[in-house]
């Protein structure tokens, strides 16, 4: 498999704050990576500097051979890397359709057609099968403000794919989905993913998502770089277990006393 | 995904308003032009509101295109319409070209204020300015259409029908732009900019398209006003004339191209009708009248019409 993403000490500080150093990762085509660290870790620091959304303080990102830094996130997207956020970015007060109906229009390049109407039928009948595809159907007439999280999430990651990414960053797919969800969440995505051929880069929390869909987890402390391996080598990374497996057991155990006692 | 028959209803009421032209009084054939004048700035202004942009300085264009009209009769002799338009079009879009570069930067509050500071920057020059007739502005030379004359009788009339045909024009075109993904790109602009941006989209080119497109609208408003007024004066200009197009945009709302026909034509209607109950206070009216919409009407008048989803915001 070619190398799709490299970075090569890549570094981003915030005035005396080092948010991440010397990031040096590699990414092959069609890999499914996990991202784990914990709060602060410099996770979606480092997803924020591959989608142009910051710029690095050092480094170099080279994505197809391609160097990146200095790229509007804009331009990266047009490059092939698409993303999907932490907390879902949609239009609200559109609907599920009209979401993708725009992100289909928008990727696909028909944008500036003045005179080509939005809702024909051929764009209405693709964007519904783009949503039916993340088993979101159903919403399509939906106002977005109305939706449950987890459908948030899917029409995030489904509308970032329309672009048909060659490496699509996904920053904390799961949060604040209802744990029945997760897993239905997950299959669906690292399926459309699978068959696209993308490569996939995950950043997430829940360890059992984690060793279940990665293949390979580059473990995140402090803004570097402690664990980069395969998924069951690098859980079991002594540091890993020590500093990000540790607090999120107690992360977890804490929130499920705070549970319990509402 | 239903049948769209907006064109058909904007030809149809169009053609009716300028048969309905050829048999009402002068003054209300004046009322109905200088409406449609100004219903083609507000057309602008919901092109920027729908973007989440509002601006105070429309009547930075309505002024040009009123004193480009003016000085192309008095001072280099070009009177005919088509001529003159061309200029208004031209000097709109290059003036707004150049603005929009720095516009397109800003949004909200600070949008708002530098579109008025541009406006009052026109109004300061041309109070400042006696060849232009400095607060008192100036007449303007009588147009013709391609060589032909009217009478002065008959002017009111013609000017009437050209701005049917402008207005009509206009609505169609923009009826068109706002269903295509250029159109609804305005909305996504104003829900989520940053989504905008990672769907591989430049928000600020965007809005800078939008930005000339409803200043060249502006400036057509201004040019019509002019020739059926006949004079041009620099309160065109005034922060005060964007904030009544503003005004007229809330009346009527931003969910059709017709709406600011609709807001236009009835503030010309509440003002002419205030100014004979109240002419001392009748600015209190018309403050009124906004109140009773924003509370009661916040999406403008033409919400009021039972909504087809497929056309909602169209």
């Amino acid at each position: 498999m070619s190398i799709i993403l490299e970075t090569r000490d890549l570094a981003k500080s915030f005035g005396a704050v080092t948010a991440a150093a010397n990031i040096n990762v590699t990414i092959h085509e069609g890999e499914i990576v996990g991202v784990i660290g914990s709060n602060g870790a410099g996770k979606t620091t480092f997803i924020n500097m591959v989608t142009g959304y910051l710029k690095p303080s050092q480094g170099s990102i080279l994505f197809r051979g391609k160097e990146m830094v200095g790229l509007s996130p804009r331009q990266v997207t047009r490059e092939g890397i698409c993303r999907s956020f932490q907390v879902a970015q949609l239009f609200p007060e559109l609907s599920v359709l009209e979401n993708m109906l725009i992100a289909c229009s928008m990727l696909g390049g028909n944008l500036f057609n003045p005179f080509s109407p939005l809702k024909t039928k051929a764009n209405l009948q693709a964007a519904q099968a783009a949503l039916d595809d993340y088993l979101i159907g159903e919403y399509a007439h939906a106002p977005v403000s109305t939706l449950p999280q987890g459908v948030r999430k899917l029409l995030d990651i489904a509308m970032a794919m329309v672009g048909r990414p060659s490496l699509l960053l996904l920053d904390e797919p799961t949060s604040g989905v209802a744990i029945e969800e997760k897993f239905g969440l997950m299959d669906t995505v690292i399926k459309a993913v699978i068959n696209s051929g993308a490569a996939s880069l995950f950043v997430e929390h829940d360890m059992e998502i984690v060793s279940r869909y990665a293949t390979r987890v580059i473990a995140f402390y402090d803004g570097h770089i402690i664990a980069d391996a395969h998924t069951t080598e690098a859980l079991n990374h002594p540091q890993v277990r020590e500093y990000i497996i540790g607090s999120e057991l107690h992360r977890e155990q804490a929130e499920g006393v705070r549970y319990a006692a509402n | 995904m239903g049948s769209d028959r907006t064109p058909i209803f904007l030809c149809a009421a169009l053609l009716l308003l300028l048969v309905v032209g050829l048999f009402i009084p002068n003054w209300l054939v004046f009322l109905f032009t200088i409406s449609m004048a100004k219903g083609l700035v507000v057309l602008g202004l919901i092109l920027l509101m729908r973007t989440g942009l509002v601006s105070f300085g429309q009547g930075l264009y309505y002024c040009l295109g009123g004193y480009i009209v003016g000085i192309s009769g008095q001072h280099w002799g070009i009177t005919d319409v088509a001529l003159v338009f061309l200029l208004v079009v031209l000097a709109a879009t290059l003036l707004s070209s150049i603005l929009g570069l720095l516009l397109c930067r800003y949004r909200e509050i600070f949008f708002a204020m530098l579109t008025m500071a541009f406006s009052m920057i026109l109004y300061g020059i041309l109070v400042k300015s006696e060849k232009l007739g400095s607060t008192d502005g100036f007449i303007i030379a009588q147009a013709t259409l391609f060589g032909w004359q009217p009478e002065v009788e008959a002017s009111g009339t013609w000017i009437f029908a050209l701005a049917v045909i402008i207005t009509l024009v206009a609505l169609l075109v923009m009826h068109l732009y706002f269903r295509s993904p250029m159109g609804f790109g305005g909305e996504a602009i104003r829900e989520n900019e940053i989504r905008v941006e990672y769907l591989g989209v430049s928000p600020r080119r965007l809005i800078y398209i939008k930005y000339v497109v409803a200043a060249v609208l502006a400036a057509f408003g201004g040019a019509i006003t002019a020739v059926a007024a006949g004079h041009v004066d620099p309160e065109m200009a005034f922060w005060a004339t964007s904030g009544e197009f503003v005004f007229i945009a809330l009346l009527g709302g931003t969910l059709h191209v017709a709406a600011p026909l609709v807001g236009a034509f009835l503030i010309e209607i509440i003002r002419t009708i205030a100014l004979d109950l109240a002419p001392y206070t009748w600015q209190m009216i018309l403050g009124g009248s906004l109140l009773l919409i924003i509370f009661f009407l916040p999406k403008g008048l033409w919400s009021l019409l039972p909504k087809r989803r497929e056309e909602e915001g169209l």
